[in-house]
């Protein structure tokens, strides 16, 4: 009995402390759009069939359509292009991997450089101490010079 | 290997990678300069090429559903014009538009619009508002526009029983006192009338 009080208080807490799915907002939907004439997001257009687009995102927004469905439907009207981020398959699919690989291949380069010179330090043959002798002497030397 | 040859190594296999990702990021952009099509059939048509017009295949509009290819108005003159229903000029030029089909119908004369970078409900409207009965494509995606040389709305193109593009590509609103003549020429054109 206990138990399931303790289960039940514990679920109620989780449902009152996650964050509820906030619905999108026009502005965002709008730098996720492109504008089919312009080629620019809507957010940064100002042309007809731009504000015709955002009317239309104010709309079904009101409805309470989803963000997926938005797109969706403006997908369907005109075609994939109007989705600002490029689709993640086809000849498209390079433009997520070519900036991946290129840091990829920024961080090994690094990292061999780095490697590079740890090696190089290690490497290195410390260097002799001079004899006493030889030390004192060239003390002296440097005394008459600097005088 | 010494510690000088182990760096001269590296630094050798680094040079490769950055030679081998600037040669793919130069393929690239050669790839896409040579194959691009930069030029659609309207520059072709202005440098007095004999051009075929481009062939779609598109959703109805004018209909309850079915597809209408360019193709399927072979044998006829076609006046092919570009439009939108947030386009302005589109408003003013769509009654001359249904005039021009109902004057031209009986001779074989076809005006097929083409609704581009549209909402079709939108398009629907424009149609029921402005009475147009011809043949209306949709184009919403703009598939068209790159091929046919399109660079705003309206555009009026004018294409024989061949189904070549005659005549000049009319920017704007047809038969407004700057493009009459043109606009009568391209229609003669088409259907065969002028030399």
């Amino acid at each position: 009995m206990g138990f399931r009080v303790v289960v039940a208080v514990l679920v109620a807490l989780l449902a009152a402390t996650a964050p509820a799915v906030a619905a999108p907002s026009p502005s965002d939907l709008e730098a996720e759009l492109v504008c089919p004439t312009c080629k620019t997001t809507l957010d940064q257009s100002d042309s007809p069939i731009a504000r015709r687009m955002k009317q239309r995102i104010r709309t079904l927004l009101s409805q309470g359509a989803t963000e997926k469905q938005i797109k969706a439907e403006l997908v369907a009207q005109f075609g994939p292009g109007v989705i600002a981020e490029p689709p993640k398959s086809g000849f498209d699919l390079l433009a997520w991997l070519v900036p991946l690989g290129i840091l990829a291949g920024g961080a090994l380069g690094v990292g061999a450089i780095a490697w590079g010179w740890r090696r190089r330090r290690r490497d290195e043959v410390p260097a002799e101490p001079l004899d006493p002798a030889l030390e004192r002497r060239l003390d002296a030397e440097l005394e008459r010079y600097d005088a | 290997m010494t510690a000088d040859g182990g760096q001269r190594s590296i630094q050798r296999v680094a040079q490769v990678i950055a030679l081998v990702g600037v040669a793919a990021l130069l393929g690239l952009l050669i790839w896409r300069v040579a194959f691009k099509d930069t030029s659609g059939a309207a520059d072709e048509l202005a440098a007095g090429k004999l051009v075929d017009a481009p062939a779609f295949t598109l959703d109805r509009l004018d209909t309850e559903g079915g597809r209408l290819a360019l193709a399927d108005l072979r044998g006829k003159a076609v006046v092919v014009n570009f439009w939108a229903s947030w386009c302005i000029p589109c408003r003013d030029e769509a009654p001359v538009l249904q005039k021009t089909y109902e004057r031209y119908r009986d001779r074989g004369l076809v005006v097929l619009g083409v609704d581009v970078n549209d909402f079709k409900e939108d398009a629907r409207r424009f149609m029921k508002r402005y009475g147009i009965t011809y043949p209306v494509a949709y184009d919403g995606k703009g598939s068209t526009v790159g091929k046919w040389g399109v660079r705003g709305f309206p555009e009026t193109f004018f294409v024989d029983r061949s189904g070549t593009l005659v005549g000049e590509r009319i920017e704007g609103a047809v038969d407004i006192e700057r493009n009459r003549e043109t606009f009568e020429r391209g229609i003669a054109l088409a259907l065969g009338d002028a030399p």
